[in-house]
C-alpha cells in the first residue's frame, strides 16, 4: 500500500487533499462533515479583521458553464471571506481542531494591507492551534476593491510586506496564495520568497465572466439586472494552474519552494499531475461544491492504487518528478519526428480526422480509398501534429508514432536525422549560436 | 370489468386499459433528454447517416441545431428536405436506415436516438406553428396530384412553395393516406397526422378534394387535359386474397381495415376483436395487426409466416415489439384452408414448409390452430383503374428516377410506383422529388423575360 501521508511544510495530514479556503469550509458544521468524509485537511475560509464582518449579495452568487450531459466544466462565482464574526469563526476552529487532531487546519486570513492589521489578527489565530496560515492575495472581486486580496497579490513588492510582518509576528507557517490574474506568476511567487514564505499555494481563481443573458443583455449570475466579473474556477482551470505550478516549480529563483497545488482537481489523476509538477500536496473546492464530499474516496483510492501499480512509494517518490521535464519551446528536439497512425479494427468512421485536417491543417487524411470510405494517413503531407488524435471521438485510435532515426520522413523526402538538436542552433534562428560542446 | 368470451367483441377490457395500451409508443423527448441525447453525436463529416436517409436530412447538422438550444432552426433543418418530417420521426424503420448506419453503433452499439431527436425538434416547430416557408410568386401552373399519402403531400408543398397551384384528390373522406389510415395507433397518437396536413397545407395554394376516387370520379386523361401537370401518389389500395376455402367466413378480415378502424376509433373500446387471433404475413401490417389485436384484449395472437425470421420484412425492433405485447411468431407455416363452423371461423389448417433448392415447398404436414378471428396481411395490390395508356409493369407504375411516367407530363411516385420501397420517407422523398422535376419542366418551357430598355 502506497503511503499517502502528507509532511507540507511541517503541516502533517494524513492525505495530501485538503479542501481549499472557501464555502465548503466556512463554519464547523462542514468542516466536521469534510473530516468524516476523510478529507486531510481544510484552509478554513477566509478570515477578516475584528469588527462588523463582510456581506455578501443576496442573489445568486455562482455562475457556471456545462459540457455534455449538464456536467460542470467551470464555475465563478461572486462571494466575498466569511461573513461571520470573526471570533465565532475562532472559536469553532479551535473545537474542530481539538476534534481531528491528526488533520490539517490552516486559516486563511486577509486583513487590510497595514503592519496592525495583521500583527492585531495573528496572535488570534495562533491561539486556535491551527497549523498554519495562508494569505489570501488572489480573491479577484469585492474584496479587491477595498485594497486586499488580488490588489496585493498583483503587487510583488506588497506580498514580499506583508509575508515578511506575518513571518514576524508568528510561529506558524506562512503560505501565499497567489492569484492568476497576472502576467507572470513567477513574479509574486519570488516576492512571497523574498519575504520569507514557507509555500506558496496556487492558482487563486481567474478574472471571469461565464455566461452572457441574452434576453436580459447581463452578465451571468446576475443580481438585480447587473453583474460583475467572478472568480473562475473547476476542471476548466487545470490547465492554466498547471502551467503557473510548473514555472514557480522550474524557476531557478524559486527552485524548491514548496507549492499547494490549486484549481480544478477533480479526480486523482488531477492530483497526480499537479504533485508530478512540483506540488507537495493540493487542494480542492469545485468538485466538492459539486459532489459533495464523498469524492476525496475516489482521490485516496485512486491515487493509492495508482502509485501501488507504479511502484511509487509514497508522495516524495511523484512531487517533481515531471518538472525536468518542463522546458522552453527552444529547447524543443526539432529532429523528433512523429506521424500520425489510424487504428483502422478502432476506426469508426465518423471522418472527424478528416475534416479537421482537411478543413484546417495538412490535407494529409484520406476520405476514400478506392471509393470506399476509408480514413488513412498521408505520411508524405502529416507535419505530426496530433490534431486529428484530440477531435477523434474513439481513444488510442489513433496514435502518433515516432518515426525511428534513419528511417525516411516522406514528408520532407530526407532520412531522420539521430541528433539531437532545437531551434537554437537552427539554420533558419538568426540568432543560432553554436551548440555548447 | 372486461371479458375473455369467445367470438369477436369489442369492450374486452376495462375502459381505462385501452388508454394506456395505446399510448405513444416512444414517449417525446423533453429539453433535457433531447440535449443529452443530442450530445452523443459527433457531428461526423459526409455522415454515414445522412447517406442512410431516404430523404437526404442534414442530420448531424439538425442534431447540432437542438444541442445548441435552437430547435427551430433544426426544425428547418429537416423540414427542408422532408416535410413530413414530423411523421417519419415517428413511423420511419430508424433501426433499418439513420440509426442502422450511426458511427456510434461501432463504438458501443448503441447509435445517437436520430428519431426521437428529429420528433422533439420537429415537435417545437409545430406546436408553435412555425411556418418556414414561403409561396414563390404565382407561375400560373396547375398540378393535380392523386393521393394525398405521403408521397402527394410532400410533392403539393413543393410545388406549392415553387409558386404553383395545385389540387390534391384522395379517395378517403380524410387526407394522409397510410399516416391516416395505415399506421399502429400507439405510433401517431393525439390525431398527429391530421395535424401534420394541416401544418403542410397551410402552406396555401394547396387545395384538396376529398372522396374523388381515380377511375370512378374522373380519369387520368381528365386530369391531363384539365391540369399542366399530374402527379400520382395512389399508393397500394387494394389486398391480396389468399384464394383458400373457407376465406368468406365471418372473422377473416383484412389487416389493413383493422388498422385503420383502429385509428379512426377515439376510443379503442368499440373496435371488435377475437379472442384467439391469427395473422398471416410476416411484414410491418402483420405487426401492427397482431400488436394491436393483443392490446385490444385479444388472449391469443399468432402471427403464422410462410417463411423463416430472416425472410420477415418486419424489422427485428418490430418483431421484438410483437413479443414484448405477448405475440407468438411462427415461421415456416403456410395458410391451407380456414375451417369454419355456422359461417363462422373456427380455425385455421396451416401446411409446414420448407425451402427446396431456394424454392419454397410444403411439406405435406399440417396442424390447426383454433381461432376466432383471422387476419390477413400478406401484401397489397396496385389498383389501376382509370389510368388509361399508362404503361404498368408487375403491376406497377414505371417511372424513371424523377418520376417521370411513360406520358408526358404524368409524374408519380410512392409505393405505387414499381421499386418503390413500402417506406413513408421514400415515398416523401419521391414525392418531393417529383415536384422538382415538374418545376423544372416548366422552367424550361417558361417563355424567357424580354429585356425592355
Amino acid at each position: 500500500m502506497a503511503d499517502l501521508r502528507n509532511n507540507f511544510v511541517g503541516i502533517k495530514s494524513p492525505n495530501p487533499f485538503w479542501l481549499a479556503s472557501a464555502p465548503p469550509t466556512d463554519k464547523a458544521y462542514n468542516v466536521e462533515r469534510a473530516f468524516k468524509a476523510g478529507w486531510g485537511g481544510v484552509v478554513w475560509k477566509t478570515l477578516g479583521e475584528e469588527g462588523p464582518p463582510v456581506v455578501n449579495v443576496n442573489g445568486p452568487r455562482y455562475g457556471a458553464i456545462w459540457g455534455a450531459d449538464r456536467r460542470l466544466l467551470g464555475l465563478n462565482n461572486i462571494e466575498l471571506i466569511t461573513d461571520r464574526d470573526l471570533y465565532v469563526n475562532l472559536r469553532e476552529m479551535k473545537q474542530v481542531k481539538m476534534n481531528w487532531p491528526d488533520r490539517a487546519l490552516i486559516a486563511s486570513i486577509m486583513v487590510p494591507c497595514e503592519e496592525e492589521a495583521w500583527k492585531a489578527i495573528l496572535p488570534l489565530v495562533e491561539e486556535t492551534g491551527a497549523d498554519g496560515i495562508e494569505l489570501n492575495f488572489g480573491c479577484p472581486h469585492g474584496m479587491s476593491e477595498r485594497g486586499m486580496g488580488a490588489a496585493v497579490g498583483q503587487v510583488p513588492e506588497y506580498i514580499e510586506m506583508v509575508v515578511r510582518w506575518c513571518k514576524q509576528y508568528t510561529r506558524m507557517p506562512v503560505i501565499t496564495k497567489l492569484t492568476p490574474n497576472i502576467t507572470d506568476i513567477r513574479k509574486p511567487a519570488r516576492a512571497a520568497k523574498a519575504g520569507g514564505t514557507d509555500a506558496v499555494s496556487l492558482i487563486n481563481t481567474i478574472n471571469s465572466i461565464v455566461s452572457v443573458d441574452l434576453d436580459n443583455f447581463a452578465p451571468n449570475p446576475a443580481v438585480g439586472g447587473k453583474g460583475t466579473h467572478g472568480g473562475y474556477c473547476g476542471p476548466a482551470v487545470k490547465p492554466i494552474a498547471l502551467n503557473m505550478v510548473a514555472e514557480i516549480a522550474r524557476d531557478p529563483e524559486t527552485y524548491g519552494l514548496p507549492i499547494s497545488g490549486i484549481g480544478g482537481i477533480t479526480t486523482w489523476r488531477d492530483a497526480a499531475e499537479f504533485l508530478a509538477l512540483g506540488a507537495g500536496n493540493v487542494q480542492v473546492c469545485t468538485a466538492a461544491m459539486t459532489y459533495g464530499f464523498k469524492i476525496v474516496q475516489e482521490m485516496i483510492s485512486g491515487l493509492s492504487d495508482w502509485m501501488d501499480a507504479k511502484g511509487h512509494r509514497n508522495l516524495d517518490d511523484i512531487t517533481g518528478r515531471a518538472v525536468p521535464n518542463v522546458t522552453d519551446w527552444q529547447y524543443l528536439n526539432l529532429n523528433y519526428i512523429a506521424k500520425a497512425k489510424i487504428d483502422q479494427d478502432a476506426c469508426i468512421k465518423c471522418g472527424r480526422c478528416h475534416i479537421a485536417c482537411e478543413d484546417t491543417s495538412h490535407q494529409a487524411i484520406t476520405q476514400f480509398v478506392n471509393g470506399v470510405r476509408h480514413f488513412e494517413v498521408m505520411e508524405d503531407e502529416c507535419v505530426g501534429c496530433n490534431l486529428c488524435v484530440n477531435v477523434c471521438p474513439v481513444e488510442n485510435c489513433i496514435t502518433m508514432e515516432e518515426l525511428p532515426a534513419g528511417t525516411l520522413d516522406q514528408r520532407t523526402g530526407k532520412p531522420v536525422d539521430p541528433n539531437y538538436a532545437n531551434w537554437t542552433t537552427h539554420p533558419n534562428n538568426p540568432m543560432a549560436r553554436q551548440a555548447a560542446e | 370489468m372486461g371479458t375473455t368470451q369467445s367470438g369477436i367483441l369489442g369492450g374486452r377490457l376495462p375502459l381505462g386499459e385501452y388508454e394506456s395500451n395505446f399510448a405513444d409508443l416512444h414517449p417525446p423527448l423533453d429539453k433535457h433528454e433531447a440535449l443529452v441525447a443530442s450530445d452523443r453525436c459527433y457531428f461526423c463529416h459526409d455522415a454515414p447517416c445522412m447517406a442512410a436517409c431516404p430523404t437526404s436530412i442534414d442530420i448531424p447538422l439538425f442534431i447540432r441545431q437542438i444541442s445548441t438550444g435552437n430547435p427551430i432552426g433544426s426544425a428547418k433543418t429537416i423540414f427542408d428536405q422532408n416535410i413530413l418530417g414530423g411523421m417519419c420521426a415517428r413511423v420511419c424503420p430508424t433501426e433499418t436506415l439513420c440509426e442502422q448506419a450511426c458511427v456510434r453503433n461501432t463504438a458501443e452499439e448503441r447509435p445517437v436516438e436520430i428519431g426521437r431527436l428529429q420528433r422533439y425538434a420537429t415537435d417545437v416547430a409545430m406546436r408553435e406553428n412555425k411556418q418556414f416557408y414561403t409561396r414563390a410568386e404565382t407561375s400560373g401552373r396547375k398540378v393535380a396530384v392523386v393521393g394525398a399519402g405521403p408521397a402527394g403531400l410532400a410533392a403539393a408543398h413543393r410545388l406549392a412553395v415553387k409558386g404553383h397551384d395545385v389540387v390534391v384528390y384522395d379517395a378517403r373522406p380524410k387526407s394522409g393516406g397510410l399516416n391516416e389510415y395505415g399506421i399502429a395507433a400507439y405510433k401517431s397518437v393525439d390525431d398527429f397526422a391530421q395535424k401534420e396536413v394541416d401544418y403542410v397545407l397551410s402552406i396555401g395554394g394547396i387545395e384538396v378534394r376529398n372522396g374523388q376516387a381515380l377511375g370512378r370520379d374522373f380519369t387520368l386523361a381528365d386530369l391531363s387535359e384539365q391540369y399542366d401537370a399530374v402527379f400520382l401518389g395512389l399508393g397500394l389500395a387494394g389486398v391480396n386474397a389468399l384464394r383458400l376455402e373457407g376465406e368468406n367466413a365471418a372473422g377473416v378480415d383484412d389487416a389493413v381495415d383493422f388498422i385503420a378502424a383502429l385509428r379512426q376509433s377515439k376510443t379503442k373500446a368499440d373496435i371488435p376483436v377475437g379472442r384467439r387471433v391469427v395473422v398471416l404475413g410476416g411484414g410491418m401490417t402483420a405487426i401492427d395487426a397482431a400488436v394491436q389485436a393483443k392490446l385490444l384484449g385479444a388472449e391469443e395472437v399468432t402471427i403464422c409466416y410462410r417463411r423463416g425470421k430472416e425472410h420477415m420484412n418486419a424489422s427485428e425492433f418490430e418483431q421484438d415489439l410483437a413479443a414484448s405485447k405477448g405475440v407468438t411468431i411462427r415461421h415456416w407455416l403456410q395458410p391451407k384452408r380456414i375451417a369454419e363452423k355456422d359461417g363462422k371461423v373456427a380455425g385455421i389448417e396451416l401446411e409446414y414448409t420448407t425451402l427446396e433448392e431456394g424454392k419454397l415447398t410444403a411439406t405435406g404436414e399440417t396442424g390447426i390452430i383454433a381461432a376466432d378471428q383471422i387476419f390477413k396481411a400478406i401484401g397489397q395490390s396496385f389498383l389501376g383503374a382509370g389510368l388509361g395508356a399508362l404503361q404498368l409493369e408487375g403491376g406497377r407504375i414505371v417511372a424513371d428516377a424523377e418520376g417521370r411516367t411513360s406520358i408526358d407530363n404524368v409524374w408519380a411516385g410512392g409505393d405505387c410506383v414499381l421499386g418503390g420501397e413500402d417506406l413513408t420517407v421514400s415515398a416523401v422523398a419521391m414525392g418531393r422529388d417529383a415536384a422538382e422535376s415538374i418545376n423544372r419542366v416548366f422552367a424550361a418551357a417558361a417563355p424567357r423575360a424580354t429585356a425592355v430598355a
